[in-house]
């Protein structure tokens, strides 16, 4: 059994994986942290570079933990929850964000998609 | 002065307000596609071509101006922030603005940039407001021996002063030649390269062929090589210069912009020889040598100013004869005779208005891009998040819509498909692609000029160098074909062994 958390380095990731921090270490068990790209952009700021990386390594250290980074073309939700169901996630942790009309319009929701598609009881956080 | 009340006339013609909106989009645009990598201010005009028929002349044009120094502003942009040229002529930008930016500096390589191109534009543009009228004066007295001669030689040192390999490029000259025969001969009215196919008796619109070698290559290219990246763009605030970062940029401002122009006026400047000799010269004359590699704001400031002073030179040869010099310019042309515009050194006296207004909005163009770069370029930065499926798809839907437009033929999708399938090969096996559209828009006109000299001598070959600006001419196409040759002889100095080893740095980057 094990916590999934989506984590992008933004406010809202860097408070949902406060959370899933402290509910992995209250349920003693594995922390699984999900940092992708689709990859098919020039830049996407919100996939993690190796020093970001390495500061994310440092800042799990004492939790036993376990960090998926990788660009396989498919969007975030769909790599939580394909982690989520490998792992046999008992809580896969999001952070929410608001969003103006217009960004609603262009883009979809990743919290959306976990929440209504989790094998497991999910917990939302926002910053 | 009579050239002073003419420009004063453009800006008359330019600031209506109809007029400022067009230049406002095409500047807009221009930045947008300068940003993005792989897409150009020469595809963007191809893309407008056919949307911009239902406009008048001044409008669009006004538009075109706007995107030529648009793009320039904007490859920088990508340049410093991303390691990533924007444009060719970036390329060397990147060298010590990216440096710059890592080291925290990224809002004064920004700056400097931007403050650079406009001051390079502007004298760029005063420039081109001084020579181009004195040019058309020497250029109507020639004959066609002449401008045969002269057309010669920019198709030549096009093709074999850029670029890597002169085989490649004489590669792509002779298909661009070869797409331009297609069609009916204009004296003789026979059907040449036209396999029966008779829609193809009125030759092949240049405008398709623009659209399909730019557009559908580069997304057929796009689509073959989609690799996926996640790059991180360096964060940065509003762009700002102080005080040191002023009194080091304006000399490299100044002789970039003295290195820019001439390259970008002669037949085959282009931007990247003088934006690669500012860097030289600025490394060299640096009073902080020991910075160049680490971010030294010199290595961002020449060639910046070079590359815009480049675009102005560029349109020197393109408005007084009617030759262009890099892609963008000889889509423009394209453009002049898809509104039945004949360029050429007759074109200031026929189309006073249009070409003053042009020249007016180059100006207008330059400084509103300094208002919109300046504060903006991290914002711009960001289109660099759109996923490549969904920008391509959309070019790729524009280009089959124009191509359409054109002659509403659904032949001409056909063509486009083909041509797009070239665009894509050529890219593959690296043959650039300016050679092919330069000879595709001036391989009719070479022609007619070449069979207006021969009924002139009456067939006798002698004619094409029977007066003497052709003969200085050929000696000049002569000096570029033994070009090599020098070069190597070059090579043994210590200067040129310099140069050459900067040169191997840049390519191998």
């Amino acid at each position: 059994m094990s916590v999934v958390v989506g984590y992008v380095p933004t406010r809202e990731g860097e408070t949902a994986l406060d959370h899933a921090v402290a509910e992995a270490r209250a349920r003693k068990t594995r922390l699984v942290v999900v940092n992708t790209s689709r990859g098919d952009a020039l830049v996407d700021q919100r996939y993690v570079d190796e020093e970001q990386l390495a500061a994310l390594e440092e800042r799990l250290d004492g939790v036993e933990h376990l960090v998926v980074h990788a660009m396989r073309g498919r969007e975030a939700s769909e790599e939580i929850l394909a982690v989520a169901q490998e792992h046999r996630a008992e809580l896969v942790v999001i952070g929410l964000r608001r969003r103006s009309p217009v960004g609603k319009l262009l883009m979809g929701s990743t919290a959306q998609r976990v929440l209504l598609d989790a094998p497991c009881p999910v917990l939302a956080v926002k910053p | 002065m009579d050239v002073w009340s003419s420009l004063l006339g453009g800006f008359a013609t330019a600031l209506t307000p109809e007029n400022l909106l067009y230049a406002l989009l095409g500047v807009l645009l221009g930045t947008a596609v300068g940003v993005l990598p792989g897409l150009g201010p020469a595809m963007t005009i191809a893309l407008l071509l056919p949307v911009t028929f239902a406009l008048p002349a001044e409008n669009a044009f006004i538009m075109f101006a706007g995107i030529y120094y648009g793009g320039m502003y904007g490859g920088s942009t990508t340049s410093i922030l991303l390691n990533t040229p924007g444009e060719s002529s970036s390329v060397v930008t990147a060298i010590e603005g990216h440096k710059m930016a890592k080291a925290g500096r990224a809002s004064q390589a920004l700056a400097t940039a931007a403050i650079g191109s406009f001051i390079a534009g502007t004298i760029g543009t005063v420039l081109l407001v001084v020579l181009a009228p004195l040019v058309v004066k020497f250029a109507v007295s020639l004959g066609n021996p002449s401008y045969f001669a002269i057309m010669v030689l920019s198709l030549l040192a096009v093709t074999a002063v850029l670029g890597s390999s002169r085989l490649r490029g004489f590669c792509a000259l002779g298909l661009g030649l070869a797409i331009g025969l297609i069609g009916a001969d204009q004296i003789s009215g026979q059907r040449r390269l036209t396999f029966g196919q008779p829609l193809l008796v009125d030759g092949i619109d240049v405008v398709v062929v623009a659209v399909a070698i730019f557009a559908v290559g580069e997304a057929l290219w796009v689509a073959a090589h989609l690799r996926r990246t996640a790059a991180h763009v360096i964060p940065v605030g509003q762009p700002w210069m102080g005080k040191e970062d002023w009194k080091r940029s304006w000399k490299p401002w100044l002789r970039g912009t003295a290195f820019g122009f001439p390259f970008g006026a002669l037949p085959a400047g282009g931007a990247e020889i003088p934006t690669f000799l500012s860097y030289v010269t600025e490394k060299r004359l640096s009073k902080h040598p020991e910075e160049f590699g680490h971010g030294a704001i010199e290595g961002v400031a020449g060639p910046e100013a070079a590359n815009n002073a480049s675009a102005a030179g560029t349109l020197v040869p393109m408005l007084s004869l009617g030759l262009p010099t890099n892609a963008t310019a000889a889509v423009m042309l394209a453009a002049f005779t898809q509104y039945g515009i004949q360029p050429g050194p007759l074109l200031f006296d026929r189309e006073p208005q249009l070409v003053w207004a042009l020249i007016a909005s180059l100006f207008i163009g330059n400084t509103l891009l300094l208002l919109v770069n300046l504060p903006l370029a991290p914002a711009w930065a960001r289109l660099l998040q759109i996923p490549r499926p969904y920008l391509y798809a959309g070019i790729v839907f524009f280009a089959t819509l124009g191509a359409y437009s054109v002659n509403l033929q659904a032949f001409d999708l056909g063509i486009l498909l083909v041509l797009g399938l070239l665009g894509f090969m050529m890219r593959r096996f690296g043959l650039p692609i300016l050679p092919l559209i330069l000879g595709v828009i001036l391989g009719p006109r070479l022609e007619k000029q070449l069979r207006t000299s021969l009924q002139l001598s009456d067939g006798h070959i002698s004619g094409l160098w029977s007066e003497p600006v052709a003969v200085v001419v050929y000696v000049i196409v002569a000096v570029v074909l033994v070009w090599p040759l020098l070069a190597r002889l070059l090579r043994r100095t210590p200067v040129g062994a310099a140069i050459e080893n900067e040169h191997e740095k840049v390519d191998a980057r």
